[in-house]
């Protein structure tokens, strides 16, 4: 019983982890009808940025916000340059789009920083707090689940509760009338991808302790990112959260009791699972397309 | 293969579009043997490499190109090919190669039927998502499986020598050139057939429009996943096939970047073309070898030569989507469509860059 529960409780941060990646990956599908298949190796790369500031002496701090200040630069740059010109034609031209700057920056990582595993530091100590014979949580994974939680929670008030915010839903969510209306369109979408990027960004720096750092290590946690954003329907934010949860505690069963290698493929059953059970994911809003 | 428009008035035996392709096939075959037996044993071994692409992109091509369907995971689907092989050679009397080979396409249609029953609910970037998790996890099956997969090292594929009908110096170079390109003849026959029959026209419908094939009878979900099937089967043929070259199957082999290799070479051949198949596994082997021997003249370092292909795969994949969607080969045809007077030469296999009709609407700028 007791490492029933530390298994669940250590999921719960990498479940943040594929939260962040989730929220990114559905604050670009609600912006532009795209899966950024890019985000993981675009989160990759803005970590090797900040690996790069700490090794010329940078502050953890300091690397932290090159790190997301490049992220969303990266966003912004893929959105506005490469994405836009196929965004109206067939779904299938932006996926290779962006499966094209996926394989891009894995091999760019690969040409400036080499194929080495690097370890990534923590600014707090990742030493567990035991309650009894219970490990649950290192201070480190308290600040993965708090940075999370509050990037989600500060995207929130930006949607809801800004002008900017309004834009951006009224571009995503109609956008000709939304243009009538004196809405800049193509500004919201390329700032909705430079925010979604920021988050991404956040998952790269906070998971790159865990997995090492490497070009092809992000991989495995978009895959991640991505089925917690299909179980939360691909449209919803809070399902990307709740999904990212779910599926850290169900991986970190997986891990614990069956083995690591087998954690992607859990992935996959249950990202095939969800599909056949409620295509729409849990959470989405939207009618279902049928047939 | 079928690429060029083909007039309606043929007669004699070429009327049969079977005749044709393996007429086709034949000729290509003679100037294959011719090529081979030129060619250094270093120059034979690449074009064993090119066999086997020639497999996996054409597979990939009738799954994209055909049904617009998009696999990350083929990658994946060969290493299944190649496991198979390395599994059923390793026995003290080993099945002979060709059987060998059947059985490779056999076991991986039957777990691309596994994922692919899944693509009639997975349509565009669902599907490849969950290819990719395929793809990302896969290779992890080899560690936690290391008792008969191998682990990271993998498995030794034993391959006999050539027939001693060869002679005795014959280059075993040469004979695995043989194997591949058979291999890759007899798909390509294969392929271009099927896109030419009912199915592959039922593909190109669904591929157009799922509902208008609905309704002129078309069962949607069973064609999708009857092209992944196709598509898988292929893969695991090229599995096979790279496993008999490379004499080995280890996980490191069979990568996302191998899926995304395959894919950039479908893209850049030009999706819906088998002939473009062709030039995109050509590029598959090209380019790893210019660029290794651009890092060796100018001293790049192992981190280079080994990323430069990737870094070129990436960047064509999003130049030919923004610039050329229809690839090489949409070059090719326009050229030969020149040639022929006029721009207005008639397109069979539309790319499927033409799946989704232009809007008349003009889209303001943003």
């Amino acid at each position: 019983m007791a490492r029933f529960l530390s298994v669940t409780i250590s999921g719960l941060s990498g479940g943040m982890i594929y939260a962040a990646v989730a929220l990114s990956l559905v604050l670009i599908w609600r912006a532009t009808r795209v899966v950024n298949f890019a985000q993981g190796a675009m989160a990759m790369f803005t970590t090797y940025l900040a690996y790069t500031v700490f090794e010329h002496g940078g502050s953890y701090w300091l690397g932290f916000v090159v790190a997301l200040l490049s992220g969303l630069l990266l966003g912004a740059f893929v959105e506005r340059v490469l994405v836009r010109p196929v965004e109206t034609g067939p779904p299938l031209n932006a996926v290779v789009v962006t499966l094209g700057v996926f394989i891009f920056l894995q091999a760019l990582a690969g040409l400036l920083f080499g194929g080495r595993f690097r370890s990534f530091p923590t600014p707090f100590s990742n030493k567990n707090y035991n309650f009894g014979n219970v490990s649950t949580l290192s201070p480190f994974e308290i600040f993965v689940i708090v940075a999370v939680a509050v990037v989600a929670v500060l995207l929130y008030v930006l949607f809801q509760y800004t002008d900017v915010g309004l834009r951006m839903r009224a571009a995503a969510f109609q956008g000709e009338v939304a243009r009538m209306l004196g809405v800049r369109v193509g500004q919201m979408l390329t700032l909705g991808w430079a925010l979604a990027a920021v988050a991404g960004s956040l998952a790269g720096v906070l998971v790159a302790p865990s997995v090492f750092l490497h070009p092809n290590n992000m991989d495995g946690v978009f895959v991640f990112g991505f089925t917690a954003a299909v179980i939360g329907g691909l449209d919803s934010p809070v399902g990307a959260i709740v999904g990212g949860l779910g599926l850290g505690v169900l991986l970190s069963y997986v891990a614990s009791y069956f083995g690591g290698d087998l954690q992607t493929m859990s992935a996959l059953v249950v990202l095939v699972l969800v599909l056949m059970v409620r295509p729409n994911g849990l959470f989405s809003t939207t009618a279902t397309r049928r047939v | 293969m079928s690429a060029l428009p083909v007039p309606l008035t043929r007669r004699g035996p070429l009327r049969y579009t079977l005749v044709r392709h393996l007429m086709y096939a034949l000729l290509a075959a003679v100037l294959l043997l011719v090529l081979t037996s030129s060619v250094s044993a270093y120059r034979d071994f690449q074009i064993a490499n090119v066999g086997y692409y020639v497999v996996a992109v054409a597979g990939l091509t009738v799954l994209t190109g055909l049904n617009g369907q998009i696999s990350l995971g083929h990658g994946a689907l060969m290493m299944v090919g190649a496991y198979t092989a390395a599994l059923l050679l390793e026995r003290d009397n080993p099945l002979p190669t060709t059987v060998v080979m059947v059985l490779c396409v056999v076991v991986t249609a039957v777990v691309g039927a596994l994922v692919g029953a899944a693509a009639a609910r997975l349509r565009g970037p669902y599907l490849a998502g969950a290819t990719l998790a395929f793809a990302v996890g896969l290779p992890g099956l080899t560690s936690h499986y290391a008792g008969t997969l191998g682990g990271d090292n993998g498995l030794t594929v034993l391959t006999g020598p050539p027939p001693a009908s060869l002679g005795v110096d014959f280059a075993p170079e040469r004979w695995q050139a043989w194997i591949t390109l058979s291999g890759a003849l007899i798909t390509l026959v294969l392929l271009a057939n099927l896109a030419s029959s009912r199915v592959g026209r039922s593909f190109r419908a669904v591929r157009d429009d799922e509902v208008s094939a609905e309704l002129a009878g078309i069962h949607v979900a069973r064609t999708q996943v009857l092209a992944f099937v196709v598509s898988a089967a292929c893969a695991g043929l090229a599995g096979g096939l790279l496993a008999l070259v490379s004499g080995q199957a280890t996980p490191g082999a069979f990568t996302v970047a191998l899926s995304l290799a395959l894919l950039a070479g479908a893209v850049l051949g030009g999706l819906g073309s088998l002939a473009g198949a062709v030039y995109g596994a050509i590029a598959l082997v090209a380019l790893p070898a210019l660029s290794s021997n651009a890092s060796d003249r100018f001293d790049f370092g192992t981190d280079v030569k080994s990323n430069l292909p990737l870094l070129v795969y990436g960047a064509l994949l999003v130049i030919v989507m923004l610039a050329a969607p229809q690839g090489l080969q949409g070059g090719v045809r326009r050229l030969l469509g020149l040639v022929r007077g006029g721009p207005s030469a008639p397109v069979r296999n539309d790319p499927v860059t033409d799946a989704v009709p232009e809007v008349s609407v003009t889209t303001p700028e943003r």
